[in-house]
């Protein structure tokens, strides 16, 4: 498994793809520090452009990188490697190689603007984090979808539907139950739906970072002692590996099966 | 001759003025002895030790002056010191166990219709109420410490509690663990400064029908309600720090019927509501500093004249949120709001685009608190952007004509 992760990751920085990706990241923070001296408020523009994009990202360069390296995975099958090693490998592969672009591409200019005196540290560790987050679980699902899909065009709409319902879509309908319950006891329902989705997971990891003063202005005693304690950040987290670990086991299960 | 005669009698009193000493070994071993024995303008000197006295009742000019902290255990008996005559003067005592009772309203010190009084440098432990005014004035509280352990409102007292009390002075005390740190009721032309006060469980500072009062350079942190003050005018609130004050009922400052009062440079940092304001009329707040808190100024109905100038909105979740339907005569002009995303193009430092402070989502979590939990989500930002662009649900005139493009230098 290592040895595909390896030549995966490889692979991905020879063919330049991350490296742009890492430039356009470079890029966006250093001219957003540069534009405003204010470290806080970059964090905040950053976590918008993060949730949004880096799950877009991640979702077509996972599907890309599956389909146009095709032959190479029909030509590893013939090889007596194990079959899961083959898929999972690959999976990380991608998912680190994203990662990479990502913190190096936030983090350098982050070291040189002097980010690591101030105090926003914790605020943009959590961001670092929730980006990672992001990489590893839209890629997984990709894979996923990639898999179940010979027809590419296919598996590659589907993977962008399912990244515009959960980033744009899922809060819409969400929002629009909670005004039109908003006479019912909603607490737990707000919760519970907000943790099956993970990018408002990462929006709320960031959440509890930047705004939680605005938070404990709501009265409900769960909420209180979600976002209150630790647990909030303990649950959160926690979910986010589940989001991770069940598409993974699944790529795991199907890969296996899968006939090529 | 009457006349030398008085004035002789002024003299020898004035010269019999003597300083008492009481400790364990010497002749005034009590406190409660001393206080009987002394004269009018006598000083006690209290040496070290521990003094298990209450109920002590003052009812002549006195000084008492403790030497390293004598400790005077009130053994939960009821109250510590009264006073009731002018010109006492208490200094460097240390006041514990304060009984408590729920008709008498205990007080470590209290001072009953006296004026001219001083205390200083005194510390106060498990207390119900710390320092009692009543109908007391002219006098001057300064560094002193003050460390409660309310549980619950209910069963606690105030720090400093005063009651139609006029011209006092209230400096450098630090105060902690009580119901509401500095409490005033009826407490006219009167100042407070450099006061620390934290954790109170309800109000760092709690005042009501006190008019003429100027508060500076205080500190309230994270105290369960934060600071509220009703009913007043003329008010002065200068240079405080509001800070971490958590919780949905909790504000850095809630201002409730306050009318002509001046709120400057105060730094309102990471409170769930920055300043709340509710019928206030006529109040100037420039150069205040608003960071990092759920809704930096929340405004109710009934207000008017209230005119922002020159203050800093830096990162709050919402900068304004207004309820109450029309937005009479306040202003929010000439600010500095680090959401603002306008131009300016003729480089006068001033933005070209009015800034609306007042975003749709924040009317949405008015109407359903659960839905801040899609704050900062795309969707939210969609919505956001389509309403600022074209006004429907946010008031349209609720503007900041001249934004300005950076920060305001405290």
């Amino acid at each position: 498994m290592l040895k595909v992760l390896k030549y995966t990751l490889y692979d991905l920085l020879r063919s330049g793809w991350s490296w742009i990706y890492f430039g356009f990241y470079l890029l966006l923070t250093f001219s957003l520090l540069f534009l405003n001296n204010d470290v806080s408020k970059s964090v905040i523009t950053l976590m918008n452009v993060l949730v949004v994009l880096t799950s877009l990202i991640a979702v077509v360069f996972g599907s890309m990188y599956y389909y146009n390296s095709r032959e190479f995975i029909e030509l590893l099958l013939g090889q007596p490697l194990k079959r899961s090693s083959i898929f999972i490998g690959q999976y990380l592969g991608v998912s680190l190689s994203l990662s990479l672009s990502l913190l190096l591409g936030l983090g350098i200019p982050f070291a040189f603007y002097g980010g690591f005196n101030t105090e926003v540290i914790p605020d943009f560790s959590m961001l670092l984090l929730a980006g990672v987050f992001q990489n590893f679980i839209f890629t997984a699902l990709a894979y996923n979808l990639s898999l179940y899909h010979e027809n590419r065009i296919k598996g590659f709409s589907y993977a962008i539907l399912m990244w515009l319902f959960l980033t744009v879509l899922y809060d819409g309908l969400f929002l629009i139950l909670l005004m039109n319950y908003s006479a019912y006891p909603l607490e737990k329902f707000s919760l519970v739906a907000t943790l099956l989705n993970p990018v408002d997971l990462s929006r709320i990891l960031i959440m509890l970072q930047l705004d939680i003063s605005a938070l404990m202005g709501y009265t409900g005693a769960v909420f209180k002692q979600f976002f209150g304690t630790g647990l909030g950040l303990f649950t959160v987290a926690a979910i986010l590996l589940l989001w991770i670990i069940v598409p993974v086991w699944n790529l795991y299960r199907k890969g296996n099966n899968k006939d090529f | 001759m009457r006349l030398f005669f008085v004035i002789l009698c002024v003299f020898f009193q004035q010269s019999y003025a003597q300083t008492l000493q009481v400790c364990k070994g010497c002749t005034l071993s009590s406190i409660a002895e001393a206080i009987q024995k002394a004269k009018p303008g006598d000083t006690l000197r209290i040496e070290p030790g521990v003094y298990k006295e209450n109920s002590l009742i003052i009812d002549k000019k006195l000084t008492l002056i403790g030497r390293d902290y004598p400790v005077i255990d009130g053994e939960f008996k009821g109250e510590v010191i009264t006073v009731q005559a002018d010109s006492v003067t208490l200094d460097g005592l240390f006041i514990k166990n304060v009984g408590t009772s729920y008709t008498a309203d205990f007080a470590a010190i209290r001072f009953r219709r006296s004026r001219f009084f001083i205390v200083q440098n005194v510390r106060l432990e498990t207390l119900f109420f710390g320092i009692y005014l009543e109908k007391s004035s002219d006098g001057i509280l300064r560094n002193n410490r003050i460390e409660g352990e309310a549980k619950a409102e209910y069963n606690s007292g105030n720090g400093i509690h005063a009651w139609e009390s006029d011209r006092l002075q209230v400096y450098g005390n630090e105060i902690t663990g009580t119901r509401d740190g500095i409490y005033f009721e009826f407490v006219d032309d009167s100042r407070v400064w450099d006061n620390r006060s934290w954790k109170n469980l309800r109000y760092g500072l709690h005042f009501m029908f006190s008019n003429h009062d100027s508060y500076t350079h205080n500190r309230f942190e994270n105290n369960g309600a934060g600071v509220a003050v009703m009913f007043s005018k003329n008010i002065e609130i200068r240079e405080n720090l509001f800070k971490e004050n958590w919780g949905p009922a909790a504000y850095g400052l809630l201002l409730k019927e306050i009318n002509d009062a001046e709120i400057h440079q105060n730094r309102f940092i990471g409170n769930t509501t920055g300043l709340h304001i509710e019928g206030c009329n006529r109040i100037q707040y420039t150069q205040n500093l608003f960071e990092s808190n759920g809704w930096a100024v929340k405004m109710m109905g009934a207000s008017f004249t209230n005119v922002f100038t020159r203050n800093n909105f830096i990162a709050n979740t919402f900068d304004i949120s207004f309820s109450g339907g029309r937005i009479n005569d306040n202003t929010f002009n000439s600010n500095y709001w680090s959401e603002y995303t306008g131009y300016d193009l003729d480089r006068d430092g001033v933005g070209d685009v009015p800034f609306r402070p007042v975003k749709l989502f924040s009317y949405i979590v008015n109407k359903t608190p659960e839905s801040i939990m899609l704050m900062r989500s795309f969707f939210v930002d969609l919505v956001n952007f389509s309403e600022k662009v074209s006004p429907v649900f946010t008031p349209d005139n609720l503007v900041d004509e001249t934004p300005n493009m950076t920060k305001f230098k405290p």
